[in-house]
């Protein structure tokens, strides 16, 4: 074991088997493909004088490994501070290791500063480190939030470059969700209809983009307030289950059986009088 | 934080040869590996594996093949790709059966420091976490393994989880695959899984998922190796398959 591995990473990546696997790779042997988040879209409701004023992220549920479907119900919408939300598209490690990452680190700073995180720090953290892994760190990020200056939408994108939008689509559903966006949105929608908007869009990400799919998941968030709509829709639902379900007529052959008891866990009671004398 | 990438590597790989003699005068297994044409094959298809986990009423299982191969032909039967971390959690390792082993030495070492600083066992949320750190430490270098987690939590709830090979984690409610074979038994899972199984019929379940899945891959199979685990007792039984 080398001196590096004896003890725990402080953090950062580790390079170790990157010429082992060249080597693979060159005697012709195919890279993995990693899990994939695709779609997103979310948009931000900025009023002018009218009675709503927040961000409503969106999301759909499904993860992928190249043509199979991973994961049927996935979450892509990261928590980053209580007033900040961020939707992940891209290779699924690397949205959900950013995202958790800079959390932390937004985390750390409201510890210093005690005052609420600004949209702008996470837009900061996060593009400065994607851009410093030149787009290696595949993370395509819509991040969505309500501070003191008010309801901000930004997209970024896995080089590091940012927008800033009303509204914003991101991942293979994108062109789906942003054709309901371009004909539909406007200035001044209030809580519900921003709501039924962006479930729409997501809708026809799942419909239309065969990367997206399964459910529709909201995270509203208002000044002071988010609301977390966990599947919020449903409109996939399973239709093929048996009711009896399968019953084996033939049992499984068995060649061994091992029994292994668990041993009792000892609660073991502060404060009470262990030993008499 | 802040690592550069490596430099480009040079295709002229000469610089690899001795790694290359060193290796094949080491391992049998490697020689063919190295002297095989392993165009368009995928790296996890190397050794062939196939790994599931289920969630049952208070238990769970999780079961594998037993073949240990190199490419087409079929080196071990009895391999063991299922690790005990501790009595309520387990691991499975699919991908490269070399990866696969260091891994697990790792994880073994992070699991006792762990034990020593805390005096407790590691919660299964907890030691997926360490998993999925361990995995994407490794982003642009990994380790070629899909891992498979499966433990009781607090209050014996179970917990099951799988991974991509850089620590992308995927939870799920009823049944998590891996593998060769993975496409195969997320068909035969889909189908035979009912929520909220008694241990018995959950290894039936499992058993049966597993045993017709690996009969339509030729990698994996030779016989299966289940651990179904319940509050009290854990139980370990070794399949009889198809050994072709």
């Amino acid at each position: 074991m080398t001196a590096s591995e004896s003890m725990p990473h402080k953090g950062g990546f580790s390079f170790d088997l990157c010429k082992r696997n060249e080597m693979l790779a060159q005697k012709g042997l195919k890279q993995p493909g990693f899990l994939k988040t695709v779609c997103f879209d979310l948009l931000r409701n900025n009023d002018l004088g009218y009675f709503y004023d927040g961000v409503i992220l969106g999301a759909d549920t499904r993860a992928t490994e190249g043509p199979i479907v991973a994961d049927k119900n996935c979450e892509k919408i990261h928590y980053m501070a209580p007033n900040i939300y961020c939707c992940g598209a891209g290779t699924a490690a690397d949205t959900e290791a950013v995202t958790d990452m800079v959390s932390s680190q937004l985390k750390l700073h409201r510890y210093h500063t005690g005052r609420e995180s600004r949209v702008v720090t996470a837009l900061s953290l996060l593009k400065s480190h994607l851009f410093s892994y030149q787009g290696h760190v595949s993370a395509a990020l819509v991040l969505g939030g309500v501070d003191v200056t008010g309801p901000h939408l930004h997209t970024i994108y896995p080089h590091g470059s940012t927008d800033t939008l009303p509204f914003a689509t991101m991942g293979s559903g994108s062109l789906a969700a942003m054709a309901i966006f371009e004909s539909k949105y406007c200035e001044g929608l209030s809580r519900d209809e921003g709501i039924k908007l962006v479930a729409e869009a997501i809708c026809s990400g799942i419909f239309n983009d065969l990367g997206s799919g399964s459910n529709v998941d909201i995270c509203v968030i208002t000044k002071g307030k988010q609301e977390y709509l966990r599947n919020y829709m449903s409109p996939n639902p399973r239709t093929y289950i048996s009711e009896k379900g399968y019953s084996f007529s033939k049992k499984t052959e068995v060649l061994l059986t091992k029994i292994t008891p668990l041993r009792e866990m000892v609660e073991v009671i502060e404060g009470a009088d262990a030993m008499e004398e | 934080m802040n690592c550069p990438l490596p430099q480009a590597i040079s295709p002229k790989s000469t610089q690899f040869l001795p790694f290359y003699t060193q290796i094949r005068t080491k391992s049998s297994i490697f020689d063919c590996f190295l002297r095989l044409n392993l165009s368009l094959m995928s790296i996890f298809e190397y050794n062939g594996s196939a790994i599931v986990a289920m969630v049952g009423k208070n238990c769970f299982a999780i079961a594998s093949d037993r073949r240990l191969g190199v490419q087409l032909q079929t080196v071990a039967t009895d391999f063991q790709k299922i690790y005990k971390m501790h009595d309520k959690l387990f691991i499975g390792l699919a991908g490269l059966a070399t990866d696969a082993q260091t891994l697990y030495q790792r994880l073994v070492f992070r699991l006792k420091l762990y034990q020593l600083r805390e005096e407790r066992d590691m919660k299964p949320e907890t030691f997926a976490s360490l998993v999925s750190a361990i995995l994407y430490e490794k982003r642009f270098g990994p380790y070629f393994c899909q891992p498979v987690i499966a433990g009781l939590g607090d209050e014996d709830k179970p917990f099951i989880c799988t991974m991509d090979s850089i620590g992308a984690k995927e939870l799920a409610k009823d049944f998590v695959v891996a593998g060769t074979a993975s496409e195969s038994l997320y068909g035969a899972c889909e189908s035979m899984f009912k929520p909220d199984m008694e241990a018995e019929e959950l290894f039936e379940t499992i058993s049966q998922a597993l045993l017709s899945s690996v009969d339509r891959d030729c990698l994996s199979g030779w016989g299966g190796h289940v651990y179904l685990v319940t509050p009290t007792e854990v139980t370990e039984r070794i399949l009889k398959g198809r050994m072709d």
